[in-house]
This record gives C-alpha cells, structure tokens and sequence, in this order.
C-alpha cells in the first residue's frame, strides 16, 4: 500500500555565505573555501514526498550523488523521516555535468525499481541550472511537473498537481510514475527530529566506515583494519544503520555516460557581474511609450 | 539560518563548562539501558549522552531561530479566541509553532524514553526553555508546562502513566496546572474546588479555577478539596481531568503581555476525574514538586526574554548616533548595556547550577523510589543526600526564579531605554519584550512568595553549607583571589545582617527577606562567576564587574537590615495615607 518516493538531494557548498576564494581560476566552485549544506531547495522536496508517505503510506528513500562527504545530508534526511538512503558515489563521476548527473542518478533510481514519484529541488544553488530534475524523467522515460507547489489530488495511478508559472498557476493531471522539481514556496519543511536524531546518528557508508576505522586504528595491521570493518558493516546491517554505497558498476552505468566523457558542458568564462542601479526612467503606460522603450532596448541588446 | 544555540556563546560555554557527565550518569543510571543501535537511543555512555544533548539543543535552537521567532510579532497581536461553546482555538501562529515543536519531537523532553520521551536532565530542558523564550515568550507557557507531564509521571499509576505520557511526547495532547482560584493565589492551602465520589466511586470536581495557562488544554491536573473537613492544604489532592464538555472556558483573559499564552477561567460542572497519587498530598508533596521544577522554568523563561532584549539594545547602541557618536559611546548607555549582559550571565551561571543539582537530586529520589540500593550503607547516604540536596534546592529553586524574573524586567526596561522613542514603538520588539517580562514576577509564586521560600534557607546551614565548598577553592591569580577574599567578607557581612534580624524578632524577617536573599545571591553568583573566570578570559572581566558592584549592594543591604527600621510596619497609615476614594 502507499506510494513510494524517491527523493534526490544534494550537498552543495553554501553559496549564500561566501567566505575566502568562492571561485578557482577555472571558474569552478571551489569547495573547500564554503561550507557544505543541504541544497535548500532539496528540503521541500524531502518535504513533499515525506508529506505523500505520511498521509497515504508508503516510503521514502533518498538519493544523492557525490563524494562521501554527501552522506551528511543523507543523515540529515534520516533525521527527518526517510526511510532509506543511498548515496552514489565513484571517483569516475567526478566533474559530471548535468547531463552526466542526470544519467547517474536515472540508473540509480531504476535500480531502486518500484517507485511512485521521483521529487527533486527545483535547482541546486551552485549551478543553478535546474536541468537535472526535468533530464532524468526524459531518461527514465516518465512524465514531469516542474515548479511544483502543491498536491491537489492523489488518487489511484492518477496525480493532480498545481504548479507555479511565475505570474499564476495552472494544474496538471498525470498519472504515476512521475517527476516533480519542488519549489521552496510548496512547503515548510519539517525540523530533524530529536529522537531520530538520536537513532540515527550512527548511521554510515561502508567507506565511511573504513575511513573511521583507518583513523581509529593508526598502528593496526591491513588484516586487523579489515577485521574491524568487517565487524563494523555487520553491526551497522544489524542495527539498520548502514546508508548503502554504490558506484557506478553497481548501477550498470555505461562509462561513456559517466564524469567528463559525459559531461558535453564546458565553462567559457566566468564573469563576475555586480548589478548596480544607476538613476531610473519612467515609462508611462501608453502604447507609444512601451514601444519606445522595447526599442531601446533592443538597440542595447539587453533584449534580442 | 540562524540558530538560538550555537548563536549564544553564553549558554555554549555553559554547556561545555558543567559537569554535564556527572548529570548524565545520574539521569541515565550509569547507562544501563545501552541500546544505542536501530530504533533504540539510550546513550552507551557519558559522551554520547553529551553528544545527544548538544545535537538536541541544536534542533531546538533551529527550530527557536527559524521558525517561532519570526512568528512572534503576529502571535502578539493575534492572541487567542474564545468560542461561544466554551472551547478555544488557539492563534494560527500558536498552532503552528507547537506542531513545530512536535515535528521536533521535543514535547516529551524530559519523559523516559520508554513513553517516547527524550529523557533529558532538567538542566537541558531548561537551556531549550531559554531558547523558546528567546524567540516567543508566550510559547514558553506550553512547551514550558511539560512539568505536568513530568508530575504524572513521577506520582500517578502506570495505567495513567502509559494512557497519557505517549500522547504528552508525540505532541498530540498539552497540559495545564490547574490551581489557582479567585480566593486561592499566593495561599494555595485556600483552595476550595470542590473534590467528591458519586455512587460509582467515580471522582468528579465542581467549582471554579481563574488564571490557568493553557487551560483549554486536553490534560488538566487540577488540585481540588477531597476532604471537606481538613481546611487547611492537607484536605487537597491532585486530580488528571480530560478536557470534556464539563468542563468550559468562562472567560479569556485580555493581559498585557503573553498574548499566545491562553490564560482561562474554568468551570468544572462535576467532571469525571482520575486521582493522582495519594489523596491528602495534592498540595503539600505533588504541586509543591511540580511547582518547584516551574520555577526553574520561568528561570529559563527569563533569562531568554532578557536575552532577546539585550540583543537588541546591544546592536542599537551600536548603530544610533547623536551627538555625533554611536551611543554606546556615552558612559550611561554604555553602563546600561553592559549591566544588562553581566546580569544575565549572573542569572544563567545561578540558573544552570540550580537545575544541575535539581537533577542529582530528581535522579538520587528516583533511585531510592524505584531501585533502592540493597546495600546499607550506599542507602544510607542516598538518604543522607536526598536530604541536602532537597534543602539545598529548597533555597537554588526559589532565588533562580526570583533573582531571574526580576532581572529581565530590568534588563526589559533597559533595553526600551536604551532605544529611546522607538524603544516604546511598537516598530521594535522591545516593547513588547517589556510586557512579557513583566509576568515573570507573578506567576508560580510572585517574587515575594519566592523570597520568602528562600530565605528559610539564607538564614539556615543549607546557604552556609554550601558557600563552604566555594570558600575552600583556591584562586592562585592575584586579581581572582582578591574578588574571592570579597564574596568571603560579603557572606561574614550577610551573617551579621541575619543575626540582626533574628534578634529583631517579629515580622522583621518578613521585612527584611529580599534584602538578605539579594544579598545571598551575590555571594552564591559571584563564586559561580570566579569558577568560570578560572578558564575563561572574558569572564574575569565578568566577574569582576559583578562582584564589585555586588559587593557595595550588599553593603548597603545589610546597612539597611541592620538599621531596624520598621517604620512601614510601624506606620503604615500615616505613611501609605488613606484608602483612596474614586480608585
Ligand atoms: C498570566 C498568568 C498565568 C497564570 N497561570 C497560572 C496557571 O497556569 N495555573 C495556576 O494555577 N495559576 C496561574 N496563575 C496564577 C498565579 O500563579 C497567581 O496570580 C499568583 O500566584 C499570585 O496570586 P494572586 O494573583 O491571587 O495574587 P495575591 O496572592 O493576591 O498577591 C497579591 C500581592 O500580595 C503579595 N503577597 C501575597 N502573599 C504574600 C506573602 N505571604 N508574603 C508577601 N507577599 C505576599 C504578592 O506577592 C502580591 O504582590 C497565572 C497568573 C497569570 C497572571
């Protein structure tokens, strides 16, 4: 019974407290200088499908692609309800685009096999692109809804959907399976819960797990370490606290697909522009004014 | 996204300076339960105990920061509203911010976590209270009353116990204490709400209570007269009464602050009742222990008002100009906003001691009720400690919510002084900071009734007992030694001033209580403050401001005890003039 989500999250670096060097010579972010967060945007669509599970059962399991430091935002997920979490990581998807990203993540989630709706944050506040969301539902081959904000009706196979256009709204009809890129106007997203806090705060990737150890056990021998781990990746299965792992074999991804080869997007050059208002003209509401103005614009080439 | 908790250096510090492992062992009975795996979350020793208490107050710090605090302003001017059929509904705002609290998990905070409680010590629970203040005052009042939750808990019987305490943690029922009445205020023993067993051995109530927080609640543990012919507080019991339709609000109260705290007047038309516990012990065993872990509560609540205040003054000061300066630049401003820090961090250091030794002394009872050591000895000074600890507090709790209370109202105040004009305006939130602070003073026993429980233990062995301990630490800093060579002639001070006031005899001690217990205070501040200033650099200044200015109050306090002037007693009407005509 129930429905269930899978929800793709991101951890991005905290591009609304730039601190240091934002930005490296070759115009990516440069990480390191910024502090890793939840995408924001990635909460509300926890949210949304934490909402659909909540009131029609069912489950959430939450996915993220990247480097092993995103299982963070898979505990913080944990913390406020999902049910499941797999993090995608592999030295091979490094430097993917969104294309690249997008064909990751769809492998990942057909792997995931039975599932109802695929919720993605509009956009990540890194890039910017919101290309993700709408280029997995092509890969998938499913119906998508951006700029969702609200569930209408959820009835059987067949979802009602409002969505935001900008200046109104409209509403959608579809049927499952689908895919919605959730704005942060859809919801508040719940606080982490102080129990499930506690419950899951133990939870770890295998490689996190390994890199504990090695840090634990300085002076211990490769057999001893590998003991431990062993040991360890049992008692975390035992206890239900193991974030699966996968790379990009165990999500059959073809490598051509996959990190720079798959990844057609090069930066050009990264300008930083700094928006400032010089005086303002009036432009009265008269057929002839508006035309004046498109014009000028136009010769300006701020539009065309 | 700000956070409550880790924004305030204040209560971090106190956090990572309280022996927080000694209160953990002892809430967590050596953490035998050690499950800390799948759904489990006993904590498997005192670092994860720790661990578990900062990421809990993180949470709340959020959820104070991000979601309540901007809410204030509208649960202010929204209130509450009264329906014809006796029922409430509570402010959007006010419903928002408590499903807010349970999406948290944070309403079984205290609870054992066999109910779905976070089982935390007091003294945590107490730094999440400061925070909610911090953000809404007004919503202190129900996340703050989880007391009633607590009071089941350690009193009623288990069918009551698992019936209620789930629903208390999963935020799905709130609570109110249910005492006061037109004739019953500060003189609780004068209750007279009506206790009786209909042929059915059923327990119903019938009268009136006035001034109940939050009591449009579900759960209302209502003190009431079982025993018709004992007059006195030794006729009261406790009862757990289900909200229902015998029960109605008659009247909303219109206050001048707290508005998203519902104050009721109830009318229990012979509601079906549970006994709590024991008859006879209503007042004198069940509510004097739920009131006594409220006022620590209203401790917090104080202190997270006060922060809010000064916050704003803080930063105004910095930022106003006249005279062609930032104000905090003139010496009066400047002593404003400075006697506004340091008197909350006076506040928080006594506060946070006093709910530490709370929780020894809450967790060594629970002990010697539910596991009694089998060895003599070990129960014998269980015993022994249960005793002490009980005098102890018996001085802490009071003067923590006294001494509290009375500092946010000043640091309130200030703070509208220091903004000047738009202080008063409503633009800012100080005025309203002001009239939620002023409640502080009043409810859970008023400022007076406070000195008056604390003075007892001023003039007895439990204050100079305890100072003791303080006397004996050595400060080998010269600066430190000289403040504590201070406090040690302070309390020399104090001494005489009781004895004084003993030989005076009479109602002089009712005279001269607040001025003994300012002075006490000072004594047991200002050491709390040494302790701290002994690793921390800020907090030698800290302490130093405090105890030199504390030092000439106390100075002068004890002037004024030992001058014997009786002259209100003596004469009132001469000087209080006549009853007025026309008020
Ligand atoms: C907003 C609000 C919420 C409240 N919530 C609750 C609640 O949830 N549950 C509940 O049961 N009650 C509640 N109360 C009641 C509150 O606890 C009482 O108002 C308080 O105890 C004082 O009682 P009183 O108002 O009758 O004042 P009184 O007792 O009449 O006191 C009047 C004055 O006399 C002084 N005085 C009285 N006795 C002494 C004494 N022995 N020595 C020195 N001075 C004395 C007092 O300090 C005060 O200055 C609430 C009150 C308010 C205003």
């Amino acid at each position: 019974m129930g429905y269930h989500s899978v929800v793709c999250v991101k951890q991005v670096p905290d591009t609304s407290n730039i601190s240091g060097e934002a930005m490296k010579p070759d115009g990516t972010v440069n990480r390191a200088a910024l502090a890793a967060i939840f995408n924001p945007e990635d909460l509300h669509a926890l949210e949304a499908a934490l909402d659909i599970r909540d009131a029609y059962g069912g489950t959430v399991t939450v996915l993220s692609m990247g480097p092993l430091g995103a299982a963070e935002v898979l505990r913080e997920c944990l913390y406020r309800g999902a049910d499941r979490a797999v993090l995608v990581t592999d030295r091979r998807a490094a430097a993917s685009d969104t294309l690249a990203t997008s064909y990751i993540l769809a492998q990942a989630v057909r792997k995931l096999k039975d599932y109802d709706f695929v919720f993605c944050g509009r956009q990540a506040i890194d890039g910017d692109t919101a290309q993700v969301g709408p280029q997995m539902a092509e890969k998938l081959g499913i119906a998508q809804v951006t700029y969702f904000e609200k569930l209408v009706e959820l009835d059987g196979r067949t979802v009602r959907v409002r969505r935001n256009v900008g200046n109104g709204w409209e509403i959608l009809e579809g049927r499952l399976p689908l895919l919605l890129t959730v704005l942060d106007t859809a919801n508040e997203p719940r606080p982490a819960s102080a129990r499930r806090v506690m419950q899951r705060k133990r939870s770890r990737a295998v490689d996190e797990l390994r890199k504990e150890i090695a840090a634990a056990m300085p002076g211990a021998s490769e057999d001893e370490r590998e003991n431990a781990f062993a040991d360890g990746v049992e008692k975390l299965k035992m206890a239900g606290q193991l974030i699966e792992q996968w790379n990009l074999d165990d999500i059959a991804a073809d490598l051509q697909w996959c990190g720079l080869a798959g990844s057609p997007t090069k930066v050009h050059r990264v300008q930083s522009i700094v928006l400032t208002k010089e005086g303002f003209t009036e432009v009265p509401p008269t057929e002839d004014a508006i035309r004046t103005m498109i014009h000028e614009l136009i010769v300006d080439h701020t539009l065309g | 996204m700000g956070n409550f908790f880790t924004d305030n250096d204040d209560l971090v510090f106190l956090f990572d300076f309280l022996d927080l492992a000694e209160v953990a062992t002892a809430q967590e009975d050596n953490f035998k339960q050690q499950d800390g795996s799948g759904d489990g979350y006993a904590p498997i020793d005192a670092a994860d105990a720790i661990d578990n208490y900062r990421r809990i107050l993180t949470i709340v710090g959020d959820v104070a920061a991000n979601r309540i605090a901007p809410r204030a302003e509208k649960v202010d001017h929204e209130g509450n509203t009264l329906n014809d059929d006796g029922t409430v509904t509570l402010g959007e705002g006010v419903r928002e911010n408590i499903n807010s609290l349970a999406q948290a998990d944070l309403m079984g905070f205290t609870l054992p976590r066999e109910y779905g409680g976070l089982n935390c010590p007091n003294l945590i629970y107490t730094m999440a209270v400061e925070m909610v203040s911090r953000a809404d005052a007004s919503l202190m009042n129900i996340f703050g009353l989880q007391g009633i939750a607590e009071t089941i808990n350690a009193f009623a019987d288990d069918g009551i116990k698992g019936e209620y305490l789930p629903r208390f943690s999963r935020g799905e029922v709130t609570g109110a204490m249910v005492l006061t009445e037109p004739d019953a205020g500060s003189d609780l023993q004068a209750v007279s709400l009506r206790a009786w067993q209909d042929d059915d051995g059923q327990w119903r109530l019938n009268g009136v209570k006035r001034f109940i927080t939050n009591g449009c609640g579900e759960v209302l543990l209502t003190l009431a007269r079982s025993e018709p012919d004992i007059r006195d507080g030794r006729g009261l019991s406790l009862f757990l009464v289900d909200r229902g339709p015998r029960i109605k609000v008659r009247h909303l109260e219109e206050k001048l602050g707290i508005h998203g705290s519902p104050t009721c007047e109830l009318v229990y038309d012979d509601a079906p009742a549970k006994l709590i516990g024991e008859r006879q012990l209503g007042l004198i065993r069940y509510v004097m222990s739920l009131m006594n872990g409220a006022r620590v509560g209203i401790a917090g609540q104080s202190l997270g008002i006060a922060e809010a205040a000064y916050r704003v003054a803080r930063n105004y000061a910095a930022k106003r100009k006249q005279f062609g300066v930032a104000i905090e630049q003139l010496p009066a401003v400047a002593e404003m906003v400075v006697d506004m820090k340091v008197a909350i961090e006076a506040g928080r250091a006594l506060t946070y001691e006093t709910c530490r030794i709370c929780d020894l002394e809450n967790n060594n009872l629970r002990v010697l009720e539910t596991a009694p050591p089998t060895d003599k000895d070990e129960a014998k000074e269980r015993k022994q400690l249960a005793r002490s600890l009980k005098r102890l507090n018996g001085m802490l709790t009071p003067m923590s919510k006294y001494y509290c209370s009375e500092m946010c109202v000043r640091v309130a105040n200030d703070a509208v002084q220091v903004l000047g004009g738009s202080g008063y305006m409503s633009d800012y939130p100080v005025e309203r900071y002001l009239r939620d602070a002023r409640i502080t003073t009043i409810y859970e026993g008023t400022s007076q009734l406070q000195v008056v429980a604390a003075v007892r233990g001023v003039c007895s062995d439990a204050f100079t007992k305890y100072v003791e301990a303080f006397e004996a630490d050595q400060y080998t800093d010269d600066a430190l030694a000289k403040l504590h060579t201070q406090l040690v002639e302070c309390k020399q001070q104090l001494a005489e001033a009781v004895d004084a006031v003993r030989a005076e005899g009479g109602n002089y001690m009712d005279l001269s209580g607040r001025r003994l217990v300012d002075a006490a205070a000072v004594v047991i501040i200002g050491h709390l403050l040494l302790r701290q200033a002994k690793v921390n650099e800020r907090k030698r200044a800290v302490a130093e401001r405090f105890i030199t200015t504390g030092a000439l109050a106390v100075q002068r306090d004890v002037a004024r005890v030992k001058s014997g002037d009786k002259s209100v007693m003596t004469n009132y009407a001469l000087l209080a003039g006549p009853v007025c005509a026309g008020a």
